[in-house]
């Protein structure tokens, strides 16, 4: 249902995952997942290796989160994160490159998976894996099937519908190996027989590549998608591969379906098999005006602007700096912020192009209608934001906005419809906390 | 002809009696009983309808004020005092008063103290602006500029000024109905004691960052050095977050703090201009100097 086909502008394809330098200092925000930050467990002047758990989770939905570098711990003060607000966090002075003992450094493919179900999904609480599609929702909280409820189908998201990123297009081309065995963990975590990995037709190495190796995997099968956008949304591609609709305000499972990215599968494999929590991921640094498009594995912590530095430089004329891709991503107020767990690429406009149409009046064309993946009326919801009327809002079920933007990107009156919803969603998701809390 | 004219008057005026009649019995069997003081003490509110009070327009206060037995939590903050004691007389119970107020904004990020780091061509409104991202400037605390605290004034008490791109209150108009410090989602809007001749001293930051963080964001804002702290003969200055606070009820408007303040983050308003010192007589009598301007006070 719906979508829309932006350009693709998939610039940095040709280049492979190439790994950022350790910086010298780190920011490791407490709050880089959904859900309850997590509660420091080091102090200023402590040492810290690469790998070591210094914030532990508080509740069942928050994560783990590890050093990503080898130091000495500055502070833990306010910094600024991607929206401007300041939120807490761990600074770490780097000291040399020292791993924890645990961790497998050694390349080759670990195929046997020792633990059962139970352990790997503990295993993957304590190494802090969150899904790395950008919704950075606990790993381990989507690998616990509720009771009650069956799983049926894993389906793995490499279908990266966002212009201009292709972090996940290069872990499917370069790890290919792992990810399978990585499907492997998770389907024995979940307990279900049936993979489907969800690849759009945009990447036919990608999907010849694992084609060529999931014939020694039963039950893994990949399904080549046409290109649209937003496929990659978790429950748009539940509908394009299961044809199962999942219901308004429920998750997957309640089909019957487990969603996780190539991304997420990579950082799971190398937790079960290589004992390495998520400290590093791939980011995508790309733009038209920028030198050298580029895939890198950051540590997480690492500030953007050292990123773009890595890509061969701020160009003059940038108007917008964008954390994500162009539909879905936010503009960066500053390049200091740092990259967190769900930072996947960092896009850079130039800046005629980054400027938004003049907002006119609705013309009730409904062309916002027609696109809507989720069969909302983003006008309404539009208006309805910009008024404040929050109950309204909730009955016109604002709630199942997965906030892709078609709807602005196809808006020809220019109206910014996506900031509105925004604002409605978060209002509504606080009016609805403080429901349940009373 | 006639007949016709006589047949239809008195038609229509057997209907109408009868009408009335059926009418009167009714109403006498459905009466609700209301009281009759409620209406008196609508009259005597200001009927601006602003929900200052905190509740649903001037009749649902006039309302609330009959039917409970003490003021307690009732005020029209419009009215004041003056209404308030009438509205007592009315009620035969005991007046309460309370200080008159008189909104401050507390963020002097002009565009000169608060250059802009980055610009939002979206949603026109601070709380959309607000949920978006933190601000156009350095500083996450500060006045977004886009008017919801005159968009809500319905006393034409609030303006924006193009030049510093703040909103500027009218205290001759405001009536502290608090519309406002509801409406900014930066909560930057206070509701002060008004003093004499409306003079007003305040910190005008709520920037809860570190000093050199905040500082490096909008040249006036509050780095929470203490200094006003230290210096105020009165304690009404109490520090927490970063942030220096002037208690209005226990200022008693010496500006000590204000020469005090290394970032001028510390306002002062509708004084006399001060007496001006010159370095020489600064440093032939310093003793002299600052006693006599404590005399001033």
């Amino acid at each position: 249902m719906g979508g829309v086909h932006p350009p693709e502008n998939k610039l940095s394809t040709k280049s492979n995952i190439t790994e950022l330098p350790v910086p010298k200092a780190v920011i490791i925000p407490l709050g880089q997942h959904l859900g309850v930050p997590a509660k420091p467990l080091v102090n200023k002047g402590d040492d810290v290796k690469v790998g070591q758990l210094i914030a532990a989770s508080e509740g069942f939905v928050s994560a783990n989160i590890h050093s990503s570098v080898s130091g000495k711990v500055l502070k833990i003060d306010k910094a600024l994160d991607s929206s401007g607000y300041t939120r807490d966090a761990i600074f770490i002075n780097v000291e040399g490159d020292e791993w924890e003992d645990s961790i497998d450094r050694s390349p080759e493919i670990k195929k046997e998976i020792s633990l059962s179900g139970a352990e790997i999904t503990k295993k993957l609480a304590e190494a802090g894996i969150v899904g790395l599609g950008g919704a950075t929702f606990p790993s381990h909280v989507k690998a616990s099937v509720p009771k009650g409820k069956k799983a049926e189908y894993l389906i793995i998201n490499g279908v990266e519908c966002e212009p201009y990123l292709t972090a996940d297009h290069m872990i499917m081309l370069e790890k290919p190996e792992e990810l399978l065995v990585g499907i492997e963990i998770i389907k024995k975590a979940l307990g279900v027989s049936a993979a489907i990995i969800g690849i759009e037709n945009n990447k036919p190495d990608a999907i010849e590549k694992l084609s060529d190796i999931a014939g020694s995997y039963s039950g893994t099968t990949i399904q080549a998608l046409k290109v649209q956008y937003p496929q990659g949304g978790e429950k748009q591609l539940i509908q394009a591969i299961l044809k199962r609709e999942v219901p308004s305000g429920g998750l997957p499972i309640d089909i019957g379906a487990v969603v996780f990215n190539v991304g997420t599968v990579y950082a799971i494999y190398e937790a079960i098999q290589k004992n390495k929590p998520l400290f590093e991921r791939v980011v995508t640094v790309t733009g038209k005006s920028i030198s050298k498009p580029s895939n890198f594995k950051v540590r997480l912590g690492t500030q953007v602007s050292e990123l773009i530095e890595a890509a061969g430089g701020l160009p003059e004329d940038t108007g917008k700096i964008i954390n994500g891709g162009p539909m879905m991503g936010k503009s960066l107020a500053s390049t200091e912020i740092p990259v967190v767990k769900g930072s996947s690429g960092i896009l850079i406009i130039k800046d005629e192009e980054s400027k938004r149409k003049e907002i006119k009046p609705c013309i009730r064309c409904s062309k916002c209608v027609s696109v809507c993946p989720m069969g909302l009326e983003p006008f309404l919801l539009g208006v309805l934001g910009e008024k404040s009327m929050f109950a309204r809002l909730e009955e016109e079920k604002v709630m199942d906005c997965i906030e892709c933007g078609s709807c602005s990107f196809t808006c020809p009156s220019g109206r910014p419809l996506l900031d509105f919803i925004r604002f409605g969603k978060s209002n509504v998701g606080r009016i609805i906390r403080s429901r349940k809390q009373s | 002809m006639l007949l016709v004219i006589v047949d239809t008057i008195a038609t229509l005026s057997g209907l109408g009696i009868t009408a009335a009649v059926v009418l009167y019995f009714v109403a006498q069997k459905f009466k609700v009983y209301e009281d009759p003081r409620i209406d008196e003490v609508e009259e005597a509110l200001p009927a601006a309808n602003c929900g200052g009070c905190g509740f649903a327009g001037c009749r649902n206060f006039a309302e609330s004020c009959v039917k409970s037995e003490s003021f307690e939590g009732l005020y029209c903050p419009v009215g004041g005092n003056e209404v308030m004691t009438n509205v007592a007389r009315i009620l035969g119970r005991e007046a309460i008063t309370q200080d008159p107020q008189v909104a401050v904004l507390l963020c002097n990020g002009t565009c000169e103290n608060r250059p802009k780091t980055s610009h939002y061509d979206g949603a026109s409104t601070c709380a959309i602006t607000s949920s978006v991202y933190g601000g156009d400037t350095g500083c996450q605390f500060g006045c977004l500029g886009h008017g919801d605290c005159v968009e809500v004034c319905d006393f034409d008490a609030l303006h924006m000024d193009p030049v510093t791109g703040l909103p500027v209150v009218d205290d001759s108009k405001c009536t502290a109905c608090g519309a406002c410090v509801k409406a900014c989602p930066k909560n930057l809007f206070e509701l002060r004691k008004r003093a004499k001749n409306d003079r007003k001293i305040y910190v005008a930051c709520k920037n809860q960052d570190k000093g050199g963080i905040a500082k490096k964001s909008c040249s006036v804002a509050c780095i929470g050095c203490s200094k006003c702290f230290k210096v105020c003969p009165f304690e009404a200055i109490t520090m927490a977050d970063n942030l220096a606070y002037i208690d209005a009820d226990k200022c008693r408007l010496c500006r000590k703090c204000v020469t005090e303040c290394p970032t001028n983050a510390i306002i002062e308003i509708g004084f006399p201009p001060r007496k001006i010192k010159t370095e020489e007589t600064a440093q032939a009598n310093p003793d002299k100097t600052e006693n006599k301007s404590d005399n001033n006070y």
